[in-house]
């Protein structure tokens, strides 16, 4: 297929239209959400609840043998809120840390889900086909119906989250201060916690329990490369969520063999990666960039400043010193005939014979606004 | 040996095995480097089979427990660039390599039993078929050999290099001072944890394999405070974890990797609401008693203060309690009822009377 066709397909194409739109939303919500988990350092919160909820999903079916989107929507929810508040008593009561209990529910409620997924597969007659795809997520199989619910949750995920808009970002900051100012601080980490319960389990029937928690932690991570400001943040990543979930789901669902979730985790790695290397400021090639460009700042003032200095020792400003006293001078940093050549472009030192170097009056003004530069630093 | 003792004997190998390196996982507060191990092996899993083209090579485990070191090495590596925090680096990493892994089964591995349902759950039920046969004589399941390797190693090591152990997941600065290399430990146990992770991969799965190497270790870790202690003690739940799941599972008809992981997490519960100094039940009751205990002191040092002086007929009575205390009739009655037990009043006509064991008390809480 190429880019016409799924254009085309994107306006005209039943399912496909279907599938963009609801890995679209489930995109803006994950990564609206992830943003306050990645920033209070509870990215792999995600992971344990997304895998709490598969038990949830099979009780559900379990007690209602119906598998309706909203019913297993529920179940989910449920069962991944019991593993949160299970790790939160955890921690809580003893003395073992987050790691231990958040690896304890994530596996142990997730064996425990699929004891009920292979119990309910040699069910009579139990027609449990389609609750396999809540593993790795299969997004043909979204229904309009499907996206509508998602539509309205999401929608009403993201309204509360602009409601407490000011009260989260306090609870991500800086909750101390915020409970001294008399935010019930407690009830809002329950709010935010069971908004980021729902922002998974929407996700769950597209992406599958296995990956969702990158839906949370990758939008959120990659944003915050980009911004220091959270609404920017949120905004971003919820651009980046709905892009990668758009085109991963799209991908999969028009190629044979490609389960979705694993393409839409590539997808949202691969904007990770972009961000990371290329964000302004932060990013690693910008790192590199300006680190590159202090280094060789730092070498040229090194050997104008050294230069200054023999030159201090001759009334004669022109007189030459040879290359290789500076280059002792510079205790083995190397790189002086470059360094020389360099500040001979920009006219501040002049190559007076051979291998002899002195000092232009542009030079002495340049070492006199260096000094004066440090000194003002200095103070 | 049947059928029905090899899986018994494989899964108590498999959830010792596992328990070991756990135990150093769970101190060292690194329980999700299992999590990001267990998935991340599936691709060095994956790309070994292409080249061998055989899944039973143990270039596999080798390509395997390569892959589970430079999954640390890469979340080192991106929390090292400090653009995210160390939480965030485990949830990017190991999401996709998992995906890579499962794309190239889905794609290319279609007809080989590496599907993702073994990736999940593992075979244990079928690892008895995969023998070893040396010039016709059976020797037994090849998996029960793998893992017994893998026991003997994690045990070895942690024989070997207890005290280093011991002092680097305690201590690290000391033991860095002394000479041990944190480093060193550090990547030698991350091995250890790969190597069994792949081991324990074809009986139980990825995900399962997680709740073999955490939950006994933090169960027993509940229980006591002794190293040794707790080696021993999250062998045991695990070994014990393995034989009951395997038992639930033909009971229910249902994944025997799952229910094992289910028992790992019931024993874990009873371990958090039982375990005798730490346990919530425990907690409940010394917190009762030490209400009760305080209760009785508050009353002792009442009377006392009032005793042998004019008010004493007014203040020391049952009545009066509720208004100077502040415990409601009901409770002073108990509070009261309790003291008499412990021969701390005596009452005559409404008016208490401390005893002599009252009196010290009061004293001794005085002084206190």
């Amino acid at each position: 297929m190429n880019l016409m066709q799924i254009l085309k397909g994107l306006m005209f194409d039943y399912t496909l239209r279907t599938v963009a739109l609801g890995s679209g939303i489930l995109g803006i919500v994950s990564g609206a959400l992830g943003v306050y988990a990645v920033l209070r350092k509870q990215s792999l919160l995600g992971d344990a609840m997304s895998h709490a909820a598969l038990p949830g999903i099979a009780i559900a079916f379990i007690l209602t043998g119906s598998k309706a989107p909203l019913v297993l929507i529920l179940g989910a929810a449920a069962a991944g809120w019991v593993g949160t508040l299970f790790i939160m008593a955890v921690l809580n009561k003893t003395r073992i840390k987050d790691d231990s209990a958040l690896g304890i529910v994530l596996s142990v409620f997730f064996g425990f889900g699929l004891v009920l997924l292979t119990f309910i597969q040699k069910m009579p007659k139990a027609t449990q086909a389609g609750l396999d795809n809540f593993l790795f997520g299969q997004a043909a199989t979204l229904m309009e119906r499907d996206v509508i619910i998602m539509g309205l949750l999401g929608a009403a995920v993201l309204i509360i989250m602009m409601v407490f808009w000011k009260e989260f970002k306090l609870l991500s900051f800086d909750s101390e201060f915020g409970s001294s100012l008399g935010f019930p601080i407690k009830k809002l980490d329950f709010i935010l916690t069971g908004l980021l319960v729902v922002a998974i389990v929407l996700g769950l029937q597209t992406v599958g329990v296995v990956l969702m928690s990158a839906m949370i932690v990758a939008p959120a991570a990659s944003a915050r490369q980009w911004t220091d400001k959270l609404g920017l943040m949120v905004a971003l990543s919820a651009v980046f969520g709905a892009l990668a979930g758009m085109s991963g789901a799209i991908i999969s669902s028009v190629t044979a063999h490609l389960p979705t979730g694993p393409t839409i985790v590539l997808c949202i790695s691969f904007v990770v990666a972009v961000s990371m290397t290329l964000a302004p400021n932060r990013g690693l090639l910008w790192r590199w960039f300006r680190e590159r460009r202090n280094n060789r700042r730092l070498r040229l003032e090194a050997v104008l400043l050294d230069l200054g200095m023999l030159a201090e020792q001759h009334e004669d400003l022109s007189h030459g010193h040879p290359a290789s006293v500076l280059n002792t001078m510079s205790m083995g940093q190397g790189g002086v005939e470059r360094s020389l050549e360099e500040l001979e472009r920009r006219g501040l030192v002049q190559n007076i014979n051979e291998d002899e170097w002195a000092l232009t009056q542009g030079g002495v003004k340049e070492i006199n606004r260096i000094l004066e530069h440090r000194e003002v630093k200095k103070v | 040996m049947n059928a029905e003792i090899e899986i018994q004997l494989i899964a108590s190998v498999v959830a010792a095995a596992c328990a070991l390196p756990g135990v150093f996982l769970v101190l060292r507060r690194m329980a999700l480097m299992s999590d990001a191990i267990s998935h991340a092996i599936l691709v060095g899993i994956v790309l070994a089979f292409f080249v061998t083209k055989n899944i039973a090579s143990p270039f596999l485990i080798i390509a395997a427990a390569f892959t589970g070191v430079i999954t640390v090495v890469l979340v080192e590596l991106l929390n090292r660039t400090r653009l995210v925090k160390e939480d965030a680096a485990i949830g990017l990493v190991f999401p996709v390599l998992f995906s890579i892994g499962v794309i190239l089964i889905a794609r290319y591995a279609g007809n080989v039993h590496l599907d993702t349902d073994a990736v999940l759950l593992g075979e244990l039920a079928f690892a008895p078929f995969n023998r070893i046969v040396i010039s016709g004589y059976d020797l037994g399941p090849q998996a029960l050999y793998v893992m017994s390797a893998v026991l003997l190693v994690n045990i070895l090591f942690i024989a070997l290099f207890y005290k280093e152990l011991k002092l680097a997941t305690f201590d690290s600065g000391l033991a860095a001072a002394l000479g041990f290399s944190p480093v060193f430990i550090h990547y030698t146990l991350m091995s250890l944890v790969s190597i069994t992770t792949v081991g324990a991969f074809e009986a139980v799965g990825s995900i399962l394999v997680v709740a073999l190497m955490i939950a006994p270790p933090a169960t027993a870790y509940l229980l006591t405070d002794s190293l040794m202690w707790m080696l021993g003690l999250s062998v045991s739940i695990g070994v014990i974890s393995g034989i009951s799941g395997y038992w639930l599972a033909r009971f229910m008809d249902a994944s025997i990797a799952g229910c094992m992981a289910t028992m790992t997490g019931i024993f874990f519960i009873l371990g958090l609401l039982f375990a005798p100094e730490r346990g919530m039940v425990a907690l409940a009751r010394r917190h009762a008693r030490n209400r009760w205990e305080f209760a009785l002191w508050t009353l002792a040092v009442h009377l006392f203060n009032h005793e042998n002086l004019p008010e004493s007929a007014t203040e020391n009575r049952v009545d009066h309690l509720h208004e100077h205390v502040g415990w409601d009739r009901e409770y002073a009655q108990k509070v009261l009822t309790h003291a008499k037990q412990r021969d701390i009043v005596e009452q005559e006509n409404g008016r208490l009377y401390l005893t002599r064991t009252g009196r010290q008390m009061a004293k001794r809480a005085l002084v206190k």
